[in-house]
């Protein structure tokens, strides 16, 4: 085997293998511990846990590009709620009531535009301020929650629209639709990545960005269009969940940031940026709904949860150190 | 002045100015505003936010972050009631103040001592340390059964020569440990090592005792957060921490000091931290509803991050093509 290659394996493969000790565990331990009698690894629980990952999921695919392009997006959160509200609010409308339920996709409409202008103006001011996306968006965390209460006080914003509950709820080919919606997320943005010349970009500016400016490549563009993409996913990523929900909170999709940046990490993505990959993503945010529903199988207080998740963040980055050490190493050699 | 010389000091000067402005403003719209009495409560509502970012300041100098502290300080307040019933204050708030120096001192082992990026690890512990507290408490919230009859609430509610407890507390760890910062070799080395690392590592400074030591600041800082907070409500819900790290790093940021670590002081961090209390107040004075505080805040921020590098750099607009 070439020098390396070994790690460069087990890394790519870890939350793939992780995955699967999770299932075995979860399997195994529900036979001794679960009070429900359906095996854990029940088809129709499983395509529970796909629909379940997917308000986390999409978001997570916008977070890796931005993470990629060596950016982060703290404010996913409150674009999220700003979006809900929109897509909510908006089918009550007078202008739309005439409509129908023609009204539907004009609020689907309006509450992408919204959250693809929010991250817009994240990424416009990172670019022409020069200020760290970390902070920039740890201010629009702040402030686009404001505007959350600023809508509607503190009161929820309820509609339920039985057309759209329909859909939300709809299985195609035994899938839920907002597992297709994850899986489509994925799919494009994987391409995206993958196949076009925004990808390669992104990922050589995350790398050396004074390099890529060396190369020619406009720096600022490339990162405003991957806030705008983050900004869209957290607008459909409501979208989506509200479509079946009809009611939210102003203090709905705090802390997502946190869930989705766990994801992220977890799948391998580096803060530093340059590196990370959509499909390992997609794992990472598969491996944590895992072990929400398995804890849960397994009669584990919810709470317990957070804590796992915490010390498996830190043991991800710990065992990731090492083996960076060890490839380096083999490369000396 | 040149032109040039007025704009660097406004820049440098620029968040002095802005609370000055706010401070103007705010008193011309409600007279009532600069009541000492208002000021007093202003400055007791903001210490508890104050003590932690005063920990977390030595943190973000030494060129890490601190994203913990908020559900680190839900521990500790957790904590402290639920052992100020079963074995009395006077060894809970002791028994309290170890757990969470401990909680601390583990978040430096892997930041100082494993080099583990300290964003990701606190991310982590914000997580881990919040699952901690709801497994400790069981998910209820917690409280002093006899609230009356209590010394303990002299931290949150007591005042000593006419002024809040907690408003001395505040100010004199803010001395203390300004003058820890700013005059001793220790704080030096802080600074040191959040300028640049490696240079620090090769003039013999042992770079991952300092951060460690950083850290266990800023845990100390928490319990005593922690301690205020329950003194003043004698009950506590398991998240009343929660978002406080965000707030925490926003008044930091206000205060001037750069993420990137090398910068800062106490002094500023405690004027970011009055900037957001007094703008909080006054808007509620004049009749402004709490979120819109929130809203006040970014642009803030932005703003002052913005002129700060605009200043460094020298041109208002960033180079990036």
């Amino acid at each position: 085997m070439q020098p390396g290659t070994l790690s460069t394996f087990l890394k790519r493969g870890a939350i793939w293998g992780f995955i699967v000790l999770e299932l075995i565990f979860f399997s195994i331990a529900g036979e001794f511990m679960s009070l429900s009698d359906n095996a854990f690894m029940d088809l129709d629980n499983m395509l529970l846990l796909l629909k379940q990952s997917a308000p986390i999921g999409i978001i997570a695919m916008g977070m890796t590009i931005v993470m990629i392009n060596g950016n982060i997006d703290l404010s996913v959160g409150a674009i999220y709620a700003i979006s809900a509200i929109i897509l909510l609010d908006s089918m009550t409308w007078p202008i739309f009531g005439a409509l129908g339920d023609g009204a539907i996709p004009i609020a689907w409409l309006l509450a992408l535009a919204v959250g693809t202008a929010l991250g817009a103006l994240n990424g416009l001011i990172v670019w022409k301020t020069g200020v760290d996306a970390f902070i920039v968006t740890l201010g629009a965390m702040l402030g686009y929650r404001g505007l959350v209460f600023m809508y509607n006080g503190e009161q929820p914003t309820s509609h339920l629209n039985w057309t759209l509950v329909d859909f939300a709820e709809a299985q195609f080919l035994g899938l839920h639709t907002a597992t297709w919606f994850l899986l489509l997320v994925t799919a494009a943005i994987w391409f995206l990545m993958n196949k076009t010349v925004h990808g390669r970009n992104a990922y050589a500016i995350g790398d050396n960005r004074e390099a890529a400016v060396n190369a020619g490549i406009r720096v600022g563009p490339h990162m405003m269009i991957n806030f705008m993409i983050i900004g869209f996913l957290a607008a459909l990523s409501a979208v989506v969940f509200y479509s079946e929900s009809g009611s939210v909170n102003p203090n709905d999709g705090e802390l997502y940031e946190l869930w989705v940046i766990t994801a992220v990490v977890l799948g391998g993505t580096k803060l530093t940026g340059g590196a990370g990959s959509i499909i390992s993503t997609f794992g990472g945010v598969l491996a944590i709904q895992l072990l929400r529903k398995g804890l849960s199988h397994i009669g584990a207080d919810t709470e317990t949860v957070n804590l796992v998740i915490g010390l498996i963040l830190i043991a991800v980055l710990f065992l990731d150190r090492q083996l960076n050490i060890k490839g380096k190493e083999e490369l000396k050699v | 002045m040149s032109k040039q010389e007025i704009g660097s000091f406004l820049a440098k000067q620029g968040i002095l100015i802005a609370f000055a402005v706010f401070m103007i403003g705010f008193t011309l719209a409600n007279s009532r505003f600069l009541d000492p009495d208002n000021v007093m409560g202003v400055i007791r509502s903001s210490a508890i936010l104050g003590v932690m970012a005063l920990g977390v300041t030595f943190v973000v100098i030494s060129g890490n972050l601190d994203l913990s502290v908020g559900s680190m300080m839900s521990f500790s307040t957790i904590v402290v009631l639920d052992l100020h019933d079963k074995i009395g204050p006077a060894l809970a708030i002791p028994a309290m103040f170890a757990m969470t120096l401990c909680l601390g001192a583990f978040i430096g082992f892997l930041v100082g001592y494993l080099k583990l990026n300290s964003l990701i690890v606190t991310l982590g512990m914000l997580s881990a340390i919040h699952g901690l507290t709801l497994t400790y408490s069981g998910g209820q919230n917690m409280d002093i059964a006899d609230k009356e009859g209590t010394w303990f609430s002299v931290f949150g509610q007591g005042d000593a020569l006419g002024i809040p407890v907690p408003i001395l507390i505040f100010l004199g760890l803010a001395a203390f440990l300004g003058i820890m910062l700013s005059k001793t070799p220790f704080g030096r080395k802080v600074y040191a090592v959040g300028g640049n690392g490696t240079a620090a590592t090769f003039s013999g400074i042992r770079r991952a005792r300092v951060v460690f030591m950083c850290y266990l600041m800023s845990s100390f800082c928490v319990a005593t957060a922690g301690l205020i907070q329950a003194s003043r409500s004698l009950g506590s819900q398991n998240t009343v921490g929660q978002g406080l790290e965000l707030e925490v790093l926003a008044a930091i940021i206000l205060g001037g000091a750069s993420l990137l670590g090398g910068s800062g002081t106490i002094f500023k961090t405690v004027i970011g931290v009055l900037i957001l209390g007094f703008i909080q107040n006054g808007l509620l004075l004049v009749g402004l509803q709490f979120y819109v505080q929130y809203v006040v805040t970014w642009v803030i921020i932005i703003l002052a991050v913005w002129l700060d590098i605009a200043a460094k750099r020298g041109r208002l607009w960033s180079p990036i093509a």
